[in-house]
């Protein structure tokens, strides 16, 4: 067996993702290659050469995969599929935008938001937000997997894997980037952080997030939110926790002012200790959450961030 | 120019599931059946190019069994003009309904066709990105605003750092995210009127599309079941519990 992983990018650098990709890769065995593919991403290479269990770094340093966009990437990964048994990208919004494209020009199917590796064709994954965990076994020649990075512990970084040039490259006439408008903060990335603290609608504006932040320095926690915090933008959309969002599961996740829709406890029901703050004292994330206060949120709060 | 839209019947997403105890599979019995929130959302937008004058017709497409004629109704009175269901009681995977829309959208040359990001029964998120290698298509995957401009559109997409906007020629593939726009509801001489709009048969050996895939469900389950802890009384007793119990401070 063989297999491919394309790593994971933010602004240009190694993503923590694709550690967790890789770790999943070494559960289905085989030799385990990187592709890093972007404009100007040696530093993005020597960083994947350093994860353990890489055999090699493939690196496609072209403008044309500038911005990853799904044409180019797509094409470049049909280009070098060839002889890997399986291919596999983190469920991140790049992985989701790009690798249904393989899959579909492979005439294969594609298992997304892979949580468990049974054996080298049979993959857990959760459907129905995660209310169902599915048992499936793929019989394509080449199995074409996105991996949910919660689902596996991240690989070491003790590894000095050789790093070589990919010199495919591909049109692109179809699609270009025009710009992005990219969150700035110094908080752990929400996928990553070992603390989570977010915010619903309970939380009235955005204004009010400010109560979370000095919580969050104290705890050196990522800042995140339902959705409904999100629609009435109280906050950007990069936030957002859920089936349809970001799916955390850090040691302590903190819900404030979030009723717990199923929609929501599908991003976080996986954290190891689940605190809820909430004034109803019959909201549904009470059914989840290993401790519950009860109260108003903007009492608790600030005693809670002057107590810590 | 014409505006194509994929919808799919799902399990109203309010409903808690039940997995069957065989573990075979989940228990859609007597379950209420909905349109996919996201179709529900890229119907809207097409129904919005519409009216903008941008879109001169929408035609809504369904794969699935006899029942998701409802889902097309529901279309139809949201304003699509008229509807495509490819009858099939087999469980149409992905790339299977990618196959039977990429037909589609070699039949009707669409200028824009819109899917949502995700259904919420199989939470895949890959039909409208496989339809777009399949067509040899521009995509514009979980898109938060949609601006067509001449022959372009412009797709602001919703990345995990924050928001991307991308240029695309036409015809493209969108698919929806939840902030694209606030889905309208049919008004009762909507649903109506609905009913009498042409609603065409197929089934995928009309388009020479296999259904079958090569994935096969092993096995159903319920997730490890979390149980609820205990109230705490005070930020106090938070505190002292996450120090001194669950030790994460
Ligand atoms: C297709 C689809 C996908 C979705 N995906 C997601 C997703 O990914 N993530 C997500 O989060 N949601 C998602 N949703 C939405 C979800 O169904 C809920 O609507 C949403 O999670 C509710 O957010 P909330 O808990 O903040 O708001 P509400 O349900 O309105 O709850 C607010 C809570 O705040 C409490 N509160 C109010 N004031 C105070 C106070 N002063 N002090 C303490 N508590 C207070 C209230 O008691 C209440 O429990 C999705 C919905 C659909 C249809
Ligand atoms: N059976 C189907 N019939 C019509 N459209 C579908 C079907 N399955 C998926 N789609 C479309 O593809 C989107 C994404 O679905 P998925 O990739 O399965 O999560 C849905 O929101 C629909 O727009």
């Amino acid at each position: 067996m063989s297999i491919l992983v394309l790593a994971d990018l933010h602004e240009g650098q190694l993503a923590g993702a694709t550690a967790h990709v890789i770790a999943a890769a070494q559960q289905i065995g085989g030799d385990i290659d990187v592709l890093v593919a972007g404009e100007g991403v040696q530093a993005a290479a020597e960083a994947a050469a350093k994860l353990d269990g890489v055999n090699k770094v493939r690196v496609a340093d072209n403008a044309v995969y500038a911005h990853q966009l799904a044409e180019p990437m797509g094409a470049l990964l049909v280009e070098l599929a060839g002889d890997y048994t399986h291919v596999l990208a983190s469920a991140s919004t790049t992985g989701k935008n790009v690798l249904p494209r393989l899959a579909a020009l492979k005439d294969v199917s594609q298992l997304s938001d892979v949580i468990a590796v049974d054996s080298a064709d049979t993959f857990k994954r959760p459907i129905y937000a995660g209310n169902a965990i599915a048992t499936v076994k793929s019989d394509d020649a080449l199995k074409v997997i996105t991996i949910r990075s919660t689902g596996f512990d991240a690989v070491g970084e003790g590894n000095n894997a050789p790093v070589e040039a990919v010199d495919v490259v591909v049109e692109n006439s179809q699609s270009s980037f025009v710009k992005e408008e990219l969150a700035a903060s110094d908080r752990p990335e929400l996928g990553g952080a070992k603390v989570v603290i977010s915010g619903g609608r309970g939380m009235g504006n955005g204004e009010n997030f400010k109560l979370l932040d000095g919580i969050a320095d104290k705890l050196g926690a990522a800042i995140g939110a339902s959705r409904a915090a999100v629609d009435a933008g109280f906050v950007p959309n990069d936030m957002q926790v859920g089936q349809t969002g970001k799916i955390v599961a850090p040691d302590l996740y903190i819900a404030v002012g979030i009723s717990g829709a199923i929609q929501h406890l599908a991003g976080m029901k996986d954290s190891k200790v689940i605190v809820a703050i909430n004034k109803d004292d019959e909201a549904p994330i009470f059914q989840v959450a290993d401790y519950g206060l009860v109260g108003d949120l903007f009492e608790i709060l600030p005693e809670l961030e002057s107590k810590l | 120019m014409k505006v194509l839209v994929a919808v799919k019947r799902v399990i109203d997403y309010n409903v808690k599931i039940r997995v069957k105890a065989d573990h075979s599979d989940v228990d859609l019995t007597n379950v209420k059946m909905a349109m996919n929130p996201f179709c529900e959302i890229a119907v809207e937008e097409a129904v919005r190019l519409k009216e903008k004058g941008i879109a001169t017709e929408v035609v809504a497409v369904t794969v699935g069994p006899k029942a998701a004629q409802e889902q097309l109704r529901t279309a139809l009175a949201l304003g699509a003009d008229r509807a495509i269901h490819i009858e099939t009681d087999e469980r149409a995977e992905s790339l299977a309904v990618a196959k039977l829309l990429a037909k589609v959208v070699e039949e009707e040359q669409p200028g824009l066709v819109v899917l949502g990001k995700q259904a919420i029964d199989t939470d895949n998120n890959q039909t409208g990105q496989m339809l777009a290698a399949l067509t040899g298509l521009p995509q514009g995957t979980f898109a938060s605003e949609v601006a067509v401009d001449g022959d372009k559109v412009n797709v602001t997409r919703e990345i995990d750092g924050g928001l991307q906007t991308i240029a695309l020629t036409l015809p493209a593939i969108v698919t929806t995210d939840l902030r694209l726009n606030e889905p309208r509801y049919a008004k009762l001489p909507d649903i109506m009127k609905a009913k009498k709009k042409p609603l065409d048969v197929k089934t995928p050996a009309d388009y020479g599309v296999e259904v079958a895939s090569k994935v096969s469900l092993l096995k159903v389950e319920s997730p490890a079941e979390r149980k609820g802890g205990v109230k705490v009384a005070s930020v106090d007793e938070l505190i002292d519990k996450l120090k001194n119990e669950a030790k994460v401070l």
